[in-house]
């Protein structure tokens, strides 16, 4: 099972890096053009400890767990 | 130098652990392929995060505060301490039917370290938490790596976790449990409008997994109308795997929507699905206001059953209602005030969050045992609680 | 330990390697612009020759943006006198947030607006901030992607270098 899933995130990572890296697709959302990414209306972790908090509140209470996206963010506004 | 070091005793605890090669392998192609790109990550402003967070709801009452502080120290080092209390009084079905309310308090610390490299961040934690029965403690480590011109940003992150259980009441009573998280996520910019995110998490679990004070029940052979106890009896090992999706999108005024699905499937045969929409709105310069609906649904572990027919029945046994089948929906709204660029002193930035979240659970094959009545064993009514959730968050960025 | 090592260091050689500094020493000519200012008067960058000029580019939503502005503030009251100016290109789409910004903020260089991001893609502007250094002739000398602590001794010796020019 965790072989699969690590031969998967290899996958994935490897096709990332070829896409960003090797062809000629140059990043279309220009550094300039973040003023609506950068809002705070547009974060996944606005709240901070807040929202990690409720990841506590359901893990307790079901069963399912990971993938909360608790890192956020990612816009690349700086 | 600095880096080297820090990978230096990644390695080595990692290592200790018997961590996956493959990771290893993916920490370093990540480090190698992302790097050679212009812009710049930066690392989080020095805050203070404090929050009270407060649940009430199917006899449990749990609450406390956070307290989060971050510090910054030269240009690409950032730690971060946490402490963080839950004082539990509890009352639930659970405790009710086989034992009786008592109050109890958790606390966790946490440690951490953010290490800005080029445009990755390096983050490696460690975080305690104690109870009266049981000790927890993770080490996490994680590289986020920003690429494509600032437009994706990968995230790899890997924790370990060693708890010890113990029962109150039985000294001699002592058990261990082992996990670790595997995580990848990748944030991915769409348009000057829209945000996409992708998360994958395994989780592996060995040991003792159950809970020591719970029980299940099974028919009692010499008197059909009742039943008897015994102990639950876990797998010792759990596989987990979570794949969720979420979008944004800014809408052509000052608000946004977000969408999110999340599948998990596990070994025990537990899948589930959770939903979740959202939506923010902008009031004025200073206040946003929120609201969500968030809808889950699982379906039971394949040892799972609220009245086995005889003692003893199978291999494993459980009776725990978070593995059995359920649907969960939580309606959340919420208050935000932030002031950017205050006039206070020595505060740069000030927000303030009033979150409310009112959550409902119904299971189709738990039954409420301590329902007020004359029931046949196996016809109890189903059980189902709600609870509400609140938190005040403080964040004051200095 | 001794498999994962070797991976390691490969993959530390290839960031060090990567390691293209966020700074740049170019000579190029600087492309020719006009924007309106903060005083509602355009400004052209043809009208500068003869000065050194500091072309930053800057958002209200940009963190590092607000930490590097109050020290180009003092470089450039240090400076202005020996024939150098900053011209901050400002690339909010809206102008309010860079007057929000700028109250709290307040700096005495002078701010254009680009809202419509002409002249930030006319500089291919790859990161916010970006700080490009003009010497007295029209020639782009210097690059500055990004801000971290400590860019501020680099604007300031490159500065001095190019006013002795």
């Amino acid at each position: 099972m965790r072989g699969v899933s690590l031969t998967m995130l290899l996958g994935l990572v490897l096709v990332l890096m070829s896409t960003a890296g090797c062809s000629d697709i140059k990043p279309w959302v220009k550094p300039y053009e973040r003023d609506k990414l950068a809002d705070p209306v547009m974060s996944l972790s606005r709240h901070g400890k807040a929202d990690v908090y409720m990841h506590h509140v359901y893990q307790a209470r079901e069963s399912a767990r990971g993938s909360e996206g608790g890192s956020g963010g990612g816009c690349g506004c700086n | 130098m600095a880096l080297r070091a820090v990978l230096e005793v990644v390695v080595a605890v990692t290592e200790a652990r018997r961590i996956h090669y493959g990771l290893a392998l993916l920490l370093a192609l990540l480090l190698a392929l992302a790097a050679p790109l212009v812009s710049a990550a930066t690392l989080p402003e020095d805050n203070v995060d404090m929050l009270y967070h407060r649940y009430d709801g199917g006899g449990m009452v749990i609450d406390g505060p956070s307290v989060l502080v971050r510090k910054n120290a030269g240009p690409q080092v950032s730690f971060t301490g946490q402490y963080y209390v839950d004082s539990v009084s509890a009352a639930s079905v659970d405790v009710l039917a086989t034992a009786s309310p008592y109050t109890e308090e958790r606390d966790e610390y946490s440690l951490g370290v953010d290490y800005l490299h080029e445009d990755a961040i390096l983050s490696l934690g460690y975080t305690n938490s104690s109870e009266n029965d049981y000790e927890a403690n993770t080490v996490y480590f994680s590289v986020s790596q920003e690429f494509f011109g600032g437009m994706s940003t990968v995230t790899m992150g890997y924790a370990n976790g060693w708890d010890d259980v113990g029962r109150v009441g039985n000294d001699n009573f002592s058990e261990e449990a082992d996990r670790r998280n595997y995580q990848l996520g990748l944030s991915q910019v769409l348009t000057r409008n829209s945000l996409l995110g992708i998360d994958l998490e395994v989780v592996s679990d060995e040991g003792f997994l159950q809970n020591p004070y719970r029980q299940n029940r099974y028919r009692d052979p010499n008197d059909s109308t009742s039943f008897l106890y015994q102990p639950e009896r876990y797998p010792e090992t759990r596989t987990s795997t979570s794949v969720a999706t979420r979008a944004l999108y800014y809408l052509p005024y000052r608000a946004s929507i977000r969408g999110e699905y999340r599948y998990f499937t596990d070994s025990w045969g537990i899948d589930a699905h959770t939903v979740e929409l959202a939506y923010v709105h902008a009031l004025n310069n200073r206040w946003t206001l929120e609201g969500s609906v968030r809808y889950y649904t699982q379906e039971a572990a394949d040892f799972y059953s609220d009245l086995y027919e005889f003692e003893n029945s199978q291999t494993h046994l459980a009776r725990d209602k978070e593995l059995s089948t359920l649907s969960g929906t939580t309606l959340g709204t919420g208050a935000v005030y932030e002031w950017k660029q205050t006039s206070l002193p020595g505060i740069k930035r000030l927000q303030f969050s009033l979150l409310l979240d009112w959550l409902n659970f119904e299971y189709d094959d738990f039954r409420d045992v301590t329902a007020k009545g004359d029931f046949l064993p196996g016809e109890e009514p189903l059980y189902s609680f709600d609870a509400l959730v609140t938190r005040a968050s403080l964040i004051l960025e200095y | 330990m001794t498999r994962l090592l070797p991976l390691l260091m490969v993959g530390m050689a290839f960031t060090g390697l990567a390691m293209m500094a966020q700074a740049e020493a170019i000579n190029v000519p600087a492309p020719d612009f006009t924007l309106e200012s903060r005083s509602g008067e355009n400004l052209r960058l043809e009208d500068y020759r003869g000065e050194v000029v500091m072309l930053n580019f800057w958002a209200s939503w940009c963190g590092p943006c607000r930490q590097e502005m109050p020290l180009m503030d003092e470089l450039y009251s240090q400076y202005k006198d020996l024939g150098f100016t900053i011209l901050a290109v400002n690339v909010d789409e809206n102008r309010d947030e860079a007057l929000r910004f700028l109250d709290a903020v307040p700096v005495d260089y002078p701010i254009l607006y680009d809202p419509e991001s002409r002249v930030s893609e006319l500089y291919e502007v790859q990161a916010m901030p970006t700080t490009v250094m003009i010497d007295r002739n029209g020639n782009a000398r210097f690059v500055h992607y990004g801000y971290q602590p400590g860019y501020e001794d680099d604007y300031e010796q490159q500065i001095r270098e190019l006013v002795r020019e």
